[in-house]
């Protein structure tokens, strides 16, 4: 399946190489190199691509190329899904993704690599499961191995590799047991020119964090099930329980983990809770423009937004910004031509307003079309689509777990066209 | 050069290391020319050496680091060999593993001495540890070294067989090596394949597979007997293992079963019809439809559908493809809402997903129109992606949503990203082409756009218009006027060749305008493209034909140019068209048609998809993501025109209960945590199964898998329902009678429907049993779990009924498993029980294996001439052993199981319920004195302590001596003495046994006068039908179904438990509902009671 994998960083750099099978020669990266050399942005690099003799299937994350090489046919979103996987774990392990944590740790790396595929198939995935075979580094561990000649890594197969629910370990315990749920929301959205939604919906995901002793089996129930429209679980949530119940019955992995991610159907209309008023103009004479953005509150349901950036990635041929900014610091960048507007707390009283002009390069013609108006917001304790959970029960242990529910929603992909 | 340096430097180290540099010039020059690059780095390794050689483990462990890191790097280590090899046998595991991958990394090059690891590694296969094993395996199959290919084989044959699933896993992985590296193994490697396709563990099944598409795809009959096993444990099956038994299935499922989508419209009823044909509402409509979807392929179809909401993506897109390539075509649709979802994923993801859903979209419009917004353009995407979802948008474009879909268009036209700004305007071009009404809008849309100022957005235009104008070219003369205004500023050659060539096809539209534009390419023939100067020499052929008074000089000056054109494409056509087109004497009789051939009116080019013919590929591949055939592609079959037979799919008759294996392991599981099984009570409750009482429990609990055979599970419960609760419609409960659909079709296909459906009912129930067996907190002692193992083997030997080949590969190996069995439960007790990773709805991969493993036990302590086969009836009566009135809170009941009695052939297994109702837990719960003192009893473990509320199950076994007398004995906790019996019903004395029906006649023959008991009965009319006596009389008496071929006649075969004495049952049926029931045996004392007993079951209704 996965015959080598490559880690190359965003300037071209191969800094690392692992084989299942037979050696290839790193020169088959230079195809690659050319690829993203041709696409200019690495966001654009095609995920697939073909050599005369190998097939390269690549990810983009945290700046950081994931190039696996192939020589047979193979369902390419295997490929990716499992090199995401590695990049999560590398997450897990290191805490990011990233060039220089990756090298700083690279014997753990490779470790790792050499568990999760054996010739070139998916062995051990599931975090836990690594977890007992190589221990992440810490620093007092990394002391107390000098000191006394430990390894990190475990010598017995890891219960949850035969178990029924990898996920888990067995013979898990804390003082504090507790379990902690995060609704978390994102709406993604359209606005055209004139502020109607072209398009709208929430993509929600439940984001776990349950530290609880012994096998638990939960049980999460919604007040309005019905609300979700497609759904996707952890490999835990028993799938007959929710198509009959509409409940989540799972036996927790120990840790942070992802319970499901839901979608809202779109019939529902989704509440936009901010509204943009927007100008921006080239002016066809000269080279300069204008720009005036105020935005304001609109179905909040009575909650603060809160965190509110504005980015917006100008033309090409824009020189610089005079830009002022009522409420927040707005800042540009030159090489990349995006306008960054942290606004923070959304105040309904005193709008925030952003408002200055642009000056393009002379001689460049005005730009066909105005920049588009990308918007990040949180707003706390509110799900947006109206979700809600009823209670959570414990069945298989005796003792009495802290519980909490947070709701947040996020905008996810809102953008405004103007 | 580099390689004398070399050696220089290392004329001080150890011998050895002048060898690995010897090897290093010897196999492999270009390690050596590389090993120059790095000289930096060999003073390093250098100092590697001498810490390598070092008795400090601390010291070996950096060293090894270091080395790792090198090799990280691409940075060759390989003279460092001997040094590392020397460890392969370290204590320490860390640098053990640092090692193996360094030996992986070089073996290869130097296959000498990674020899000298070899037995390192043999010994290690044999290690106690199932993961010192596996490891042992995996880089022994690792080592690419042809010399040991036959060793490797061996370890592959050995593993294959071993008990540790996760051993015989890597054994599968451990094929591919070997066949990679050695493709004459083949037939050997497809033998072990074929075994290990027989694994039921979840934990090989993917691995296994895997090996079969890269050994021998095309070893499709491999699959048969498997494929309804594959098909049940694919819920349970690893995330990654599913992918790849999936894609492989929908492979098989092309070549097997008929094409769903000739009768579209009526196939939901069809197959509606056909699994619920019990329930009476659609029994008549199954004769008058043509295709009847094989009972397999829906069962494939059912049990991918639940991965669709599979966290992992590349899971959602092999259940799509399977859909689209084998649903019926108004199903597929399900898969929509999934594939959605996944656009949410990463950039990558999205990609992948978005050329398959644009395939799709071609053939399928309505599948994703409803989400049509979806994929709508955000100006942050990546290109790729922004085009791959335009081009979606245009396949699904239609009459209704043009208006809408325009609209985003136009905001597209106009996006900084050019090249997708161009790829909108042919997105225009294919809408207007493929719908009518809007032609016109987008052809006007399009002529404003020749009014930009970007360049290629206006080439694209141009290009656009004229092939629109080429579908409609009656009265278009002003935008072929305007584009000839426009001429003069555009400058990208292909539009340029666009307006040439749409002024020459339209000359005689535009009459004057046309020699205008000729004369201007006159002008600056000699500085354009190549392709512009082709279309200027057909225009100028085009002009001369139709206008020669204007336009003869400017053409002939023109065709010199073309004569001495640099390209020779030029100059050809040139020549070509001179003689076409100007008469001469040479040219003939072409000279003539030269208008007909230059002018004849053209075809209008059809604007198509880009994905248009990717549908030759299987969705979700990799050559579909390249539109290539990738090495390796596995062509997806069409539909045979005749299903082959289906029969070849049946595994025996018996088989079910042994394809159920992996479901009883899985039963097992609930035990270690009592909470399972009521959590999953509950469940069942909810399901609308209705309260059952505890002495149902055990059944309910087998719900606890929601695994691949949970089906069966549940429609058996059902089954178990509606006989107890006299004849309850199975259909009560929505989601069982579904559940309980390939139960029904199971029905369907073979005739004998009572006695198996009764046999997995029966198994189905054991296994409950032993599934609520040792609960709760103490599982955990070991003495507990080596009862689990004991029921477990329990288990085993209710199917050993097992098909004869099977059964034979299961004899041979018998006595070993014996012997090893021993230390696999001791193992299990740590890794697994007492680890206790409770129930879960998942499989438990190891029980069921060991379950396998063990099969073999039971079958030696009762083979016979006829085998025993297991019980074949699932309804179990449950009596009281002792009320919690009387038993101060404790409170117990028992069954009998029906299967044979693992600590003795000669006894009766019973399963005993203890229940503490009590508020306060009891502890030491065990047998104590027993009466009549000859009385053989087989005690359960003490159960240490039991918790108020909990209950927990046990096994006794129970030598009866083949008589009904009770035997009495203390059920005794820590303070209290409670006196129990049990008291057999004479059917419980029997095992079933199978027979062919000659051998129950000339049986029959043996005990005739003395030995056979006779009576004639009146049944109740309820009783009458085939099916419900044998219900009844496998309700009464554990005995096997004589297959006959006889109408009136029923046979039934059992033997005595303790003695072993046959014991055959006959029913004749007479008129009028009377049946002349015949028992024959030696012991004929229990004849007559099983008569009584008989004739009041069946004259009852």
């Amino acid at each position: 399946m996965i015959n080598s994998l490559f880690l190359i960083s965003h300037s071209g750099d191969i800094f690392l190489e692992k084989h299942w099978k037979s050696v290839i020669s790193r020169s088959v990266c230079d195809y690659f190199l050319e690829a993203k050399e041709k696409a200019g942005d690495p966001e654009n690099v095609a995920p697939v691509l073909q050599t005369p003799h190998h097939y390269l299937i690549s990810i983009y994350r945290g700046k950081l190329f994931f190039l696996s090489v192939t020589q047979t046919e193979v369902p390419p979103l295997f490929v990716i899904e499992f090199l995401h996987r590695v990049a999560d774990t590398f997450q897990d392990y290191f805490g990011d993704c990233s060039e220089v944590l990756i090298k700083e740790n690279t014997v753990t790396v490779y470790e790792l690599l050499e568990e999760m595929l054996d010739n070139g198939f998916p062995l051990a995935t599931e975090s836990n499961v690594l977890k007992e075979m190589i221990r992440p580094p810490t620093i007092l561990r990394s002391v107390v191995n000098t000191l006394t000649g430990g390894s990190n890594v475990g010598g017995t197969l890891p219960t949850g590799q035969l178990s029924n629910v990898p996920w888990r370990r067995a013979g898990v315990k804390y003082t504090n047991n507790e379990a902690y749920f995060d609704v978390i929301e994102e709406i993604d959205a359209i606005l055209d020119k004139s502020g109607t939604t072209v398009f709208a919906e929430i993509q929600g995901v439940i984001e776990a964090c349950v530290k609880l002793t012994g096998m638990p089996d939960l049980t999460l129930s919604f007040m309005n099930p019905r609300l979700l429209d497609d759904v996707s679980f952890h490999p835990c949530v028993r799938f007959k329980r929710w198509e009959s119940e509409h409940v989540l019955s799972f036996i927790p992995p120990d840790g942070n983990f992802r319970l499901m991610s839901y979608h809202v159907s779109s019939q529902n209309l989704v509440a936009i809770p901010v509204y943009v008023k927007q100008n921006i103009s080239f002016l066809e004479t000269g080279s300069c423009g204008r720009l005036d953005i105020t935005i304001g509150p609109k179905q909040t349901m009575g909650k603060t937004v809160e965190s509110l950036t504005v980015t917006i990635p100008m033309p090409k041929s824009v020189l610089s910004v005079n830009l002022t900014a009522t409420q927040g610091t707005c800042t540009f960048d030159l090489t990349t031509k995006v306008v960054f507007w942290d606004v923070g707390k959304l105040n309904p009283q005193k709008l925030p307003n952003l408002r200055g002009s642009i000056s393009i390069q002379t001689g460049a013609p005005k730009p066909e079309e105005n920049p588009s108006i990308n918007i990040d917001m949180k707003i706390q304790q509110l799900a947006i689509s109206g979700l809600k959970v009823s209670r959570l029960d414990m069945y298989g242990e005796k003792y009495k777990p802290f519980k909490g529910v947070k709701y947040v929603t996020k905008a996810g992909k809102f953008q405004v066209r103007t | 050069m580099s390689t004398t340096a070399l050696y220089n430097d290392q004329q001080g180290g150890a011998e050895a290391a002048v060898e690995a540099g010897q090897e290093t010039t010897a196999t492999s020059s270009s390690s050596g020319a590389a090993f120059g690059l790095f000289s930096t780095d060999f003073k390093k390794n250098e100092d590697l050496k001498e810490m390598l050689e070092s008795n400090k483990e601390s010291l070996k462990l950096e060293a090894m680091k270091r080395i790792v890191q090198l090799i990280s790097k691409g940075k060759n280590a390989s003279d460092l060999f001997p040094a590392v090899v020397k460890n392969v046998a370290s204590k320490n595991i860390e640098l053990k593993k640092l090692v193996y991958v360094y030996l992986v990394r070089y073996a290869e090059e130097q296959q000498d001495l990674a020899l000298l690891s070899i037995s390192t590694f043999q010994r290690a296969l044999k290690d106690p540890n199932q993961f010192i094993r596996a490891s042992a395996l995996r880089v022994l199959s690792s080592i690419r070294v042809p010399i040991i290919v036959p060793i490797m084989m061996l370890a592959i044959k050995e593993a294959a067989s071993d008990l540790s699933p996760y051993v015989r896993k890597t054994s599968a992985h451990a094929i591919q090596k070997l066949y990679s590296l050695d493709a004459d193994q083949k037939e050997q490697l497809i033998e072990v394949i074929e075994k290990l396709l027989k694994d039921k563990s979840t934990l090989v099944a993917g691995s296994v597979v895997m090996a079969f598409e890269e050994v021998c795809p095309d070893r499709i009959d491999l699959i048969h007997i498997n494929y309804r096993k594959l098909c049940n444990l694919l819920v349970d099956v690893e995330e990654w293992g599913q992918v790849v038994i999936i894609n492989m299935l929908t492979r098989y499922a092309r070549t097997q079963f008929a094409s769903p989508w000739k009768e579209d419209g009526i196939l939901d009823e069809n197959e509606k019809a056909f699994y619920d044909s019990d329930s009476e509402e659609k029994q008549g409509q199954r004769e008058a439809k043509p295709y009847i979807m094989d009972p397999d392929h829906r069962l494939l179809l059912r049990n991918t559908k639940p991965l669709l909401q599979s966290r992992n993506t590349a899971v959602v897109m092999a259940v799509a493809q399977l859909y689209w390539h084998l649903a019926p075509k108004h199903e597929v649709s399900i898969v929509t809402k999934s594939l959605v979802r996944l656009l949410r994923s990463h950039r990558e993801v999205q990609y992948v997903v978005l050329q398959n859903i644009a395939t799709m979209s071609i053939q399928r419009k309505g599948m994703f129109e409803p989400h049509m917004k979806s994929f709508y353009v955000r100006s942050t995407d990546a290109t790729h992606i922004k085009t791959l979802k335009l081009e979606i948008l245009t396949n699904l474009a239609n009459e209704a949503n043009i208006s809408t879909i325009l609209r985003e268009f136009q905001t597209y036209v106009k996006s900084q990203d050019k090249a997708f700004a161009a790829a909108t305007i042919q997105a225009i071009g294919r809408c207007a082409t493929n719908i009518s009404e809007v032609t016109d809008t987008c052809l006007n849309g399009l002529v404003l756009l020749l009014s930009n100022r970007d360049e290629t957005v206006v080439a694209e235009s141009v290009v656009v218009i004229k092939k629109l104008l080429q579908t409609q070219p009656t009265q278009h003369c002003d935008i072929i006027k305007h584009m000839a205004k426009l001429f003069d500023n555009i400058t990208v050659p292909m539009a340029r060749a666009s307006i040439l060539w749409l002024m020459g096809e339209y000359c005689e539209r535009v009459p004057k305008i046309a020699p205008d534009v000729l004369r201007k390419m006159a002008k600056t023939f000699t500085s354009e493209e190549d392709i512009v100067k082709l279309q200027t020499v057909n225009l100028a052929a085009k002009l001369y034909l139709t206008n020669s008074k204007q336009t003869k000089l400017l053409t002939q000056y023109i065709l010199n140019l073309g004569k001495y054109d640099q390209n020779y494409d030029i100059r050809d056509r040139t020549r070509f068209i001179r003689q076409l087109i100007v008469p001469s004497e040479k040219s003939g009789a072409l000279n003539k048609y030269a208008r007909r051939i230059l002018l004849a009116s053209k075809p209008a080019p059809v604007l198509e998809s880009a994905f248009k013919d990717r549908d030759r590929f299987q969705l979700g591949t990799l050559s579909h993501s390249l539109n290539i055939k990738t090495t390796g592609y596995q062509e997806l079959s069409d539909w045979p025109a005749v299903a082959p037979d289906p029969s070849v799919r049946n595994v025996e008759v018996i088989e079910p209960v042994q394809e159920w294996a992996p479901s009883l392991g899985k039963a097992k599981k609930p035990k270690s945590d009592k909470f399972y099984s009521d959590d999953e009570e509950k469940e069942e409750e909810g399901s609308g199964s209705g309260s059952e009482d505890s002495s149902s429990r055990s059944s309910s609990s087998s719900s606890s898998e929601e695994s691949g055979s949970e089906s069966e599970e549940e429609s058996s419960r059902d089954l178990e329902k509606t006989s107890s609760d006299s004849e309850k419609s199975s259909s009560g409960s929505e989601a069982s009678s579904s559940e309980s659909e390939s139960q029904q079709k199971k029905k369907k296909r073979a005739k004998k429907v009572t006695p198996r459906k009764s046999k997995q009912a029966a198994a189905d129930s054991d296994s409950d049993e032993n599934g609520n067996g040792p609960v709760g907190k103490t599982s955990s002692s070991s003495a507990e779990s080596s009862s689990d193992s004991e029921s477990d083997s329990e288990e085993d030997s209710s199917s050993d009924d097992s098909p004869a080949p099977q059964k034979k590969t299961v004899a041979k190996t018998k006595p070993k498993v014996e012997v090893k069995s021993k230390k696999e439960v001791s193992l299990l007790d740590l890794d697994d029980f007492s680890a206790a990773p409770p129930s879960a709805p998942k499989s438990s991969v190891f029980s069921s294996s060991l379950l396998s493993d063990l099969e073999g036990l039971s079958l030696s302590n009762v083979s016979s001439a006829m085998q025993v086969t297991t019980s074949s009836f699932g309804p179990v009566k449950t009596y009281e052993l002792l009320h919690h009135m009387t038993g101060k809170g404790l409170s117990a009941k028992y069954h009998f199981p029906r299967q044979p009695c693992l600590y003795q052939p000669s006894m009766v297994a019973v399963q005993v319920i203890l229940t503490n109702s009590s508020d306060h837990s009891l502890e030491e719960i065990h047998i104590g004195d027993q009466s009549p003192a000859s009385l053989n009893v087989h005690c359960f473990n003490t159960v240490e302590r039991l918790e108020p509320g909990a209950s927990v199950s046990v096994s006794l076994g129970i030598d009866f001596s083949d008589s009904t007398q009770a035997a009495n004995f203390q059920l005794c906790t820590k303070e209290d003495q409670f006196s129990v019996s049990i008291q057999p019903a004479v059917g419980e004395l029997l095992m079933p046994s199978t027979m062919k029906e000659p051998d129950f006649c000339s049986e029959q023959k043996k005990l005739m006068g003395m030995n056979e008991t006779s009576a004639t009965i009146a049944m109740a009319t309820a009783n009458t039908s085939k099916q419900n006596i044998s219900k009844q009389v496998l309700s009464v008496a554990n005995v096997g179904v004589v297959s006959s071929d006889q109408n009136n006649l029923q046979r039934f075969a059992g033997r005595t438990i303790s003695s072993g004495a046959l014991v055959l049952v006959t029913l004749e049926l007479r008129e009028s509902s009377t049946a002349l029931l015949t028992i024959n045996t030696e012991k004929t004392v229990m004849a007559s009671m099983l008569l009584r007993d008989l004739k009041q079951a069946l004259c009852q209704a």
